[in-house]
Formats: structure tokens, sequence, C-alpha cells
């Protein structure tokens, strides 16, 4: 176990160091001069200059590169032209709202991924199964922020049951929170909740035909306690393994579902640095985002190896 | 030799794939969406950009099949004129990622030494959430069709190294490699023309997929202003300009929103339906 988890370490050590490699090369991929892009229309040389100097992008390209790494090694990844304040403070801050949100999203995703997936297992091959998986194919084909307006339609607009927006803090007052994230939640839970409830059955039905369920049947238990004590743990090991998939896939939708319901998260962030070409916030946010998602995996992975000692040999 | 480097597509009777329901529907609704495309200029009476200001915000009826929006732009004009860009675009992103991805997943597959840091490489850029590395790259190169294709491209293409990468593990180990080897083939011509024709199926039902996403990342880069600048018609495009109408003119957002699902959701079933019939393996496993 030990030698394992040193060698996940040293994997995940190269790819967070590739990760901010390629975070930094997105200024890179700038056509022309950065600078020139950055500072507007209206921009004089001087101030041109000015943003050259303040961003380092007057350096040759590897001292841009190690002054990087050495930033993130203390955990600065520089200042934000359009808040002109540093990228970190600035990201750190807007991660409560999309963490909150990505949560409820997960607990949905959860929730009825799951027993949805159970029960088309259980009733394999019968309409109900054709039902949930018919609706979990069209539930990853749905774009999200369409999905996103089509519920403001019909929850905000026409029945004015939820809110069409806005976000409301947990500390302020724990049921608007959780009111103001249903219908965003919702939207961005979609598509895993489509993911999930395949997985689950197809999990679900291999472990239905091992011996030990037709024992565990044999011996007389009845058939939920066969599926909640035996079958699930299997599946739940399944599920663990692509938390980190899940993860990733939500901080993706929140781009586009933070701004549908504005909500003041990372993904809303993200998506005006990239209108007002704030390229130091892309950065950070592409690096911060990418990280999150390698260290979860870490987790995952080693939690799974405990889990299961097969892998450790792999 | 021979019979191994044949496409196992080639093998599969063509009845097969008709009696298959899901690859059935999805082959039905793939191709309206290409007829839609392929006819905009046909099956539509006004240009999708055209304002006229005097009909905006017409409801969906006799003259305005879909709807005008805003601007008295014709929204069912919009729409079948927006087919074209996200299959050009998905179209382009498949050809780009399937090709570096195909390489990337070849060459990593064979040579041991190449394996790792290919491999590490690819895992760096799967570790970025897919839209945002998308955004992050167009905002970067300037929003236009061919930086979404590019930035859809890095994207998707680890995703298919992989699986190519996969086959190629197994298959190298292969009897019939080492008889190509004893034979005198060079490496690229064991990889191009051994390893690539078996790697195909999964590769195949992977490029499906990888065109699914790829519609739907288009729609959600469109959406923030990262796609081709309007006024051209793009599906994101159409549902970003209507977003602000939702009380007074749903149906601006309605009706692109519906031409993605149906085209994604084609793609998709196309690719389910693929995967039961090239990879029999598979839907053991999945089912």
């Amino acid at each position: 176990m030990g030698a394992f988890i040193v060698r996940r370490l040293l994997v995940t050590i190269v790819v967070l160091l590739l990760v901010s490699l390629i975070s930094f090369s997105i200024m890179q991929l700038v056509p022309g001069d950065p600078a020139v892009v950055m500072a507007g229309l209206a921009a004089t040389a001087d101030q041109i200059q000015a943003i050259r100097v303040q961003f380092g992008l007057d350096k040759p390209f590897h001292v841009q590169l190690v002054r990087w790494y050495a930033g993130i090694a203390v955990g600065d990844m520089g200042q934000s032209m359009t808040l002109g304040r540093a990228v970190g403070q600035a990201l750190i801050e807007r991660l409560p709202a999309t963490i909150g949100l990505a949560l409820v999203a997960f607990a949905m995703t959860i929730v009825i991924g799951l027993s949805a997936g159970i029960l088309a297992a259980i009733r394999q091959n019968t309409w109900i199964d054709q039902l949930i998986m018919t609706l979990a194919v069209v539930g990853v084909s749905v774009p999200s922020f369409w999905l996103g307006l089509i519920l403001i339609i019909v929850f905000a607009v026409t029945f004015d049951l939820l809110p069409a927006g806005g976000y409301v803090a947990f500390a302020q007052s724990p049921r608007d929170w959780l009111v103001s994230l249903l219908l965003p939640a919702f939207s961005l839970a979609l598509l895993q909740v489509g993911l999930l409830a395949r997985i689950t059955r197809s999990a679900m039905v291999e472990t239905l035909r091992q011996d030990f369920i037709r024992t565990a049947k044999a011996k007389g238990l009845p058939t939920w306690m066969v599926i909640c004590k035996h079958a699930l743990m299997n599946v739940m090991v399944m599920v663990v393994t692509i938390i980190g998939i899940v993860f990733s896939l939500m901080l993706s939708g929140s781009v586009v579902i933070e701004t549908v319901f504005s909500i003041p998260g990372l993904g809303r962030l993200m998506a005006s640095a990239i209108l007002t070409r704030d390229y130091p916030l892309i950065q950070g946010g592409l690096l911060l985002t990418a990280a999150m998602f390698v260290l979860i995996n870490l987790v995952v992975d080693v939690l799974y190896a405990y889990l299961d000692p097969r892998i450790r040999y792999d | 030799m021979a019979a191994t480097s044949t496409a196992p597509l080639a093998n599969a009777p063509w009845r097969r794939y008709l009696r298959h329901p899901m690859f059935l529907t999805g082959a039905i609704l793939c191709l309206s969406v290409v007829l839609l495309a392929v006819f905009a200029d046909l099956i539509t009476t006004r240009a999708p950009e055209r304002t006229r200001v005097s009909q905006a915000f017409t409801p969906p009826g006799e003259s305005y099949l879909m709807g005008a929006d805003n601007l008295g732009r014709d929204v069912w004009s919009r729409v079948a004129f927006g087919s074209r860009v996200s299959i050009a675009i998905g179209f382009a992103t498949v050809v780009l990622a399937g090709v570096a991805g195909t390489l990337i997943g070849l060459l990593s597959g064979y040579y041991r030494k190449l394996d790792e840091p290919l491999m590490r490489a690819m895992d760096a850029l799967m570790s970025f959430p897919a839209i945002l590395l998308a955004v992050g790259i167009t905002a970067a190169l300037g929003p236009s069709a061919t930086n979404a294709v590019i930035a859809l491209a890095v994207v998707y293409a680890p995703r298919t190294a992989r699986i190519v990468r996969a086959s190629t593990l197994v298959l190298r180990e292969m009897d019939f490699v080492a008889g190509a080897r004893a034979a005198g083939a060079t490496d690229a011509r064991i990889l191009l023309r051994h390893l690539l024709p078996n790697c195909l199926g999964p590769l195949v039902v992977q490029l499906t997929f990888v065109f699914a996403y790829a519609v739907l990342a288009e729609a959600a880069l469109s959406f923030l202003g990262m796609g081709p600048p309007p006024p051209a018609p793009t599906w994101g495009n159409i549902i970003a300009d209507g977003r602000d109408y939702l009380r007074e003119a749903a149906w601006i957002c309605l009706f692109p929103g519906m031409a993605i699902s149906i085209t994604v959701l084609g793609l998709n079933l196309l690719g389910d339906g693929l995967r039961d019939l090239l990879d029999p393996r598979m839907k053991i496993q999945e089912s």
C-alpha cells in the first residue's frame, strides 16, 4: 500500500506540473502581443507598455515560466487585469457558491441517478427499464444551459414557484440558499444523473448475476436486503471511481449554468474573465480547477486501492 | 494476415444494423439533421441574417414557423442554417481529434518509452474541465469557428488517444503482429496496416460520442460568446440572443435548444448502437 501511494503521488506531482504548464501556455497562445489585446482598443503605447511590464510580458519566455512556477509555489497566481487584485483571492472568494451548487447537484445526481439505475436493473428488460434508460440518454443529450432556461420559463416565469436566478449565502439563510440553488443544481445535475443511471444499471445487472447474490437469495434473504446490503455495496465502489469525473463535469457546466442563473461563483467569474480577456484570471481559474480535479482523483484512487486490494498491484 | 487487417465495420452485414432499434433511431435523427443542413436554402424562405423590425416577436405560426426574434429574424431559418455550423464544427473536431488522438494512442501503446510521457500529458489535458479549457483556448486565440475546432480538438483528442492506446496495448502482443514483424514489416506498416484497422471499432464508437460532445460544447461556447461571432446563426448564439426575451418570446430559445438536443440524442443513440454492434464484448459489460 505504501509503495502504491508513493507511486501515485509521484504521478500526481508530474501531472500537476504539466497542468500548470498548460495553464501558463494559455497566454502564449494569444496571437501577436497579449498586452495589446488586454489593454483594449483605446490604449496608448504607454499603457500597453505598462501592462507589458506589470505582467512580465517584456521578459523572455523562460523567465516568465520560472516566475509563474515560483509564484504558484507560494500560492501567488498573479494579478487580475480587470479586478485589480490577486487572482488567487478572487477565485477563492467565488468558490463557496460553486461548491454549494456542486454539492446540491451532486446530492441530486446520487439520489436520482442511483435509484433510477437500480430500479432499471431490478426491472431489467421491462417497460420501466426501457423508460428509465430512454430518459437517461435524453438526459445526457440536453444542453444544460438550455435546460436551465426552460426551467426558468416553467418554474419562475409561468408558475412563479422558484426564483429565476440569484444566490443567497448559506450563512444568511440555509432555506433560501437551497431554494436559490434548486433550478441551477438540477440543470447542472441532469447530465450526470443520466450517466450515473446508465453506469449503475450495468454495474447492478452485472452484480445481480454473481454467485454470492444467488447464495444470499438462497439463504432466504428478502430481495430488498439482497439489493441493499450485498449488491449496492459493490455498485457503490464503482460509483466512487467516477466522483472525479462527475466533479469535473460539474465545474465545466458551472461556467454556463452560473451565467444563466446569475450565481456569483467560479464559473461566472471565468465566463466574464473570458469576455474581458483577463488572461491572468483565466490561467488561475484553469489551474485551480484542474488541480482540484487531480487531487480529488488522487484521494479517490487511494481510497479505491484501500477498498479493493487488486488495484494496488496494477 | 489479410483477414486480420479487415475492419470489423466491413464484416457486419447491413441488415443487422437496420434491425438494431437504437442504431436505427440514431441514424434517422442524424440523417434528418444532415438533410436540414444540406437543404437549408431550399426549406427556408428568408435569409437567416435578414432583420425586419416590424415583424419582431411574431409568435410561431403560419408565416413564421418558429416565430421571429427581437430583430424580426426568422428563427426557423436561423435554426436551419445554424445546423450547418454545428455539423461543420462537430465534424471538423471529430477529424482533428480523431487523427491526433489516434496517432498519439498508437505511438503510446506501441512504443513503451513514449507511453509514460504521452499519457501523463493526456492526463494533464484531461484534468481541465472540458468547457473551461475550450473557452480558455478560444479566449486566447480569438472567437471563430476555426479556433473553436482547435480548442475542442485539444479537449477531445486525449479521450480518443486513451481508447486507441488501450486497444493497441492488447493488439501488439498478438501473434499476427509478431508474424508481421517476422515477415519484415516496418513499424510504420505494423502501426497503420495491422494495428490501426483493428482499433477501428472502438475508435468509431468513441468518435461518434466525440461528435455529440463537440456539438454540445460548441453550443456552450457560442452561448458564452466564444463561438463564431454574430450575426452568424449558431444554435448557441440564437439561445444567447433569446435569453433576454424569455418572458415575451420563449420560442427564440426553445427551438434551437430542441435542435441541439435532437442532434446530440441522435449521435448518442448512434454511438450506443455502434458499440453494441461492433463490440459484442462491451455489450455484455454494459447490459
